[in-house]
């Protein structure tokens, strides 16, 4: 299968995307932001998790949370391009609700063998997460923590992303036929949603413990459907980071151009102009890599384990320097609580290690493109 | 079907069949020559004349200039040098060898000269049987190119030019030079003027071409002295004192911005053509012993290994990408980041197979141990020819600085 020139970004994408950065720009830019998720400053207190849920209502309302699943069960199968726009928008925005690890969900949803009363909930608007990291971090579903017996949960899933914006969950649990699939509600009796106390204030995470939980059988095959879906995961999250990126860059060259020592603008400086490049050249090729990878899904999806781990890596390493890059360049108000650049720093560091940081995408490439090591 | 085929109009459709069934039977297969890493490393007659016969037999297929108009030598087609590339990149092809010619002085001379001039100069420099160079780095100026000091002082309608050239790639093969000159020494921008010269005619009578030794140890750029060489004045382009603007056309298509596509072939593979690329790397660490296995079983050498494929990848996605104007924020601003990317990525990718080479990477071309004939030293060597010349890497973050990002200047 070959891919189309321009990614299979048409028309119908562009117009999902532009009124997705309106969307946000409307309803929360980044003062608004800052006052909603920064309002109080202390590093010990734990992460209150706010978001805009009154927001929900209109964004299930555009369709968002059914863009991914398939128009046989009720969702819009736009393609992963599309998505892709969305959640670049989204990072640019730092949106803190739980669209992405809804639209993360509705994937393994997808590759599930039977998901589709599930994905008819998430596409009329129901939100969902994911559960199925250990206490290591481990990315692989296989060594999911949580266990099942006869439908009941029990163990402790970590790392869950938005566990209390998430009104569902797709938990991966060791039962007797090896890893299944099963969709629960968040408040469900047995279920104890534990918050972690996180950086990102556009985030939530948790461990989310079960006791004899009674949830529903949605799939035997868990591996095979987090395997399919995993690009999946790793691109929608790139899409966040570039949107982020970006954000991030211009940002940082607006106070370049504004700011002013020894008579100049700062970007004047070479030592200030240079790196900003650098930053638009690694956005930008991650921003490549990315489209690259969501038009893969769809069009080249043999390419798209390989592609999706090359837009992650990409994504990573670019947010770690975009990040430390947008703080530097913005001298000491750079480092204050009360400079917007500190949101993205944290939302991207968060994002970097959020389904295997750089480091780890390559090792998985190297097996890829270099032959395991015996 | 490849991925461009899908968007062809009618012509360019037909003209991509007639380019495979030429380069299907007209490939000249492996070179009699170890060929150099690129055209501006050309050092002998014989290399030359084999890439001059692989451009002058593709120029008569119709491949190359196709989008020039056919009274200056062209193919009168519209939007079909991209498709000429790709299919002659495709096949894997022999580079073309009048680079400075087809990528710089065409589209110049299409631009800025009278209609005489071109149809006089443009079908031999198509051709490749005129071999151009371009005359405008000197002493004193490199990056801040416009204070360049060669004269031509005018004689009634012959102008006579006295100056110094440095770094004037091909010009020891060259017929032909673009050359930018100052008229008028009260103005640095507006006292420029751009000429063509024949410079191998005149060879003894007012022009010297004295090759100069590159850090590899090969030739190919030269220093070029005029002294009181007299030239007409209808080989001036444009107008007097318009030497900036017409250089910037020049300098806009050597750094792929331009509205004329460069003509380009290349890909060959073969054991006298080399380029640093990903794979070559890879192919390189899977056979080099390390420890009880090779460098491609060590976890740190991976790494770095697979960073240089994403960023290869990346930036053929970049090319892609910049045909998609909704996936874009500013409509140069992934053109403009092509040479500095590319140049910097081969760098780091041949300073790596260095490393992977190990203590191998010390034998160079003459050695029969060397990995891959020595051509990884060369290589790194010689990347460091793409991240000066043609505006440095440094100049290049300028550029992009302060034309995309709107930072100040910072000249
Ligand atoms: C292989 C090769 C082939 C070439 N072929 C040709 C040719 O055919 N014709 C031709 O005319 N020229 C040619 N050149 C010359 C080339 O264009 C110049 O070398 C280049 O423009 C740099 O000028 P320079 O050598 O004088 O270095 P300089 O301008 O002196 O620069 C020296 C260093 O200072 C840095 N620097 C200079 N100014 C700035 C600034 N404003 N900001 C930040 N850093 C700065 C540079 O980046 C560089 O690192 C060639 C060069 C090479 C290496």
């Amino acid at each position: 299968m070959t891919q189309p020139t321009n990614f299979g970004f048409g028309d119908e994408c562009a117009l999902l995307k532009d009124s997705a950065r309106k969307f946000f720009a409307e309803h929360l830019p980044v003062d608004r932001l800052h006052a909603l998720v920064a309002a109080h400053p202390d590093p010990e207190a734990p992460s209150g998790a706010p978001w805009r849920d009154d927001l929900w209502p209109a964004m299930v309302e555009l369709g968002w949370t059914a863009l991914a699943i398939p128009e046989s069960a009720g969702g819009l199968g736009l393609p992963a391009v599309a998505v892709a726009g969305l959640m670049e928008e989204h990072g640019r925005a730092a949106f803190p609700g739980p669209l992405a690890a809804t639209l993360a969900t509705s994937y393994v949803l997808a590759a599930a063998d039977s998901g589709t009363a599930a994905l008819e909930e998430v596409a009329a608007g129901r939100s969902a997460t994911l559960a199925f990291a250990n206490a290591a971090g481990s990315w692989h579903a296989g060594d999911s923590p949580v266990s099942a017996r006869g439908g009941r949960l029990s163990g402790t899933a970590c790392f869950v992303q938005e566990p209390r914006k998430a009104e569902r969950l797709l938990v991966a649990a060791q039962d007797e036929g090896g890893l299944g699939l099963y969709w629960i509600a968040s408040d469900a009796a047995g279920v104890t949603v534990a918050p972690d106390t996180i950086v990102d204030l556009t985030r939530d995470q948790g461990r989310v413990s079960f006791e004899e939980a009674v949830a529903e059988p949605v799939g035997r095959n868990g591996l095979a459907a987090f395997h399919a879906a995993m690009p999946a995961l790793w691109t929608l999250l790139a899409a966040d980071m570039v949107g982020a990126g970006e954000w991030q860059l211009q940002t940082t060259v607006e106070y370049a151009q504004a700011r002013k020592q020894f008579d100049r603008p700062l970007g004047f400086f070479q030592a200030v102009k240079h790196q900003l490049v650098d930053v638009m050249t690694r956005v930008d090729e991650s921003k490549s890599l990315l489209y690259n990878a969501a038009c893969a899904l769809d069009h080249e999806p043999e390419k798209a384990l390989q592609l999706a781990h090359m837009a992650k890596a990409s994504a990573s390493d670019m947010a770690a320097f975009a990040s430390g890059r947008s703080v530097q360049c913005h001298g000491g108000i750079g480092f204050t609580w009360e400079c917007y650049v500190h949101l993205y720093f944290k939302r991207q560091k968060h994002s970097e290690v959020l389904w295997g940081d750089g480091a780890w995408h390559r090792a998985r490439l190297a097996d890829i493109l270099l032959g395991e090591v015996a | 079907m490849s991925e461009s085929e899908r968007k062809d109009t009618p012509e360019q459709a037909e003209f991509r069949a007639h380019c495979r069934d030429w380069l299907r039977d007209n490939h000249p297969g492996e070179p009699p020559v170890r060929l150099p890493q690129s055209a501006i490393e050309i050092m002998t007659e014989p290399q030359l004349h084999w890439l001059q016969a692989w451009q002058k037999a593709a120029y008569d297929a119709g491949l190359v200039g196709c989008d020039y108009p056919e009274a200056v030598g062209g193919g009168g087609r519209t939007d079909c040098q991209r498709v000429a590339n790709e299919e002659m990149l495709a096949a894997r092809t022999p580079f073309l060898p009048n680079v400075i010619g087809l990528g710089m002085a065409a589209p110049t001379i299409f631009y800025h000269a009278q209609e005489p001039l071109k149809e006089r100069l443009l079908p031999r420099l198509l051709s490749g049987e005129d071999i151009w160079c371009q005359g405008f780095s000197e002493p004193g100026a490199g990056s801040d190119l416009a204070s360049v000091q060669t004269f031509a002082e005018r004689r009634g309608d012959r102008w006579v030019i006295n100056g110094h050239k440095v770094w004037t790639s091909l010009a020891h093969f060259a017929e032909w030079m673009i050359l930018l000159l100052r008229t008028d020494k009260s103005h640095k921008y507006d006292g420029l003027s751009y000429f063509v010269v024949p410079i191998r005619s005149a060879l003894g009578k007012g022009v010297t071409v004295r090759p100069l030794i590159k850090i590899t140890g090969e030739t190919g750029f030269n220093e070029v002295i005029f002294e009181d060489l007299e030239v007409d004045d209808s080989y001036r382009l444009d107008e007097l004192g318009k030497g900036w603007q017409v250089a910037m056309t020049t300098l806009l298509h050597e750094r792929g911005g331009g509205e004329l596509v460069t003509p380009r072939s290349g890909g060959l593979t073969s054991k006298t053509s080399f380029s640093p690329t990903a794979r070559n790397l890879r192919t390189l660490a899977q056979e080099t012993p390390r420890g009880g296995g090779t460098a491609a079983d060590d976890p740190l050498l991976r790494d770095r290994i697979v960073r240089q494929f994403i960023r290869e990848e990346a930036l053929q996605q970049n090319q892609r990408r910049s045909r998609v104007p909704a996936l874009q924020d500013h409509p140069m601003r992934l053109q403009l980041q092509y040479k500095l990317l590319i140049s910097e990525l081969a760098q780091d990718t041949a300073r790596l197979g260095l490393e992977v080479a190990g203590p191998a990477s010390t034998l160079y071309l003459a050695d029969e141990h060397a990995p891959t004939g020595g051509q990884w030293p060369l290589a790194y060597m010689n990347s460091y020819g793409m991240t000066i010349a043609a505006g440095t890497s440094e100049i290049q973050r300028n550029i992009l600085g302060e034309r995309v990002l709107g930072l100040a200047k910072s000249k």
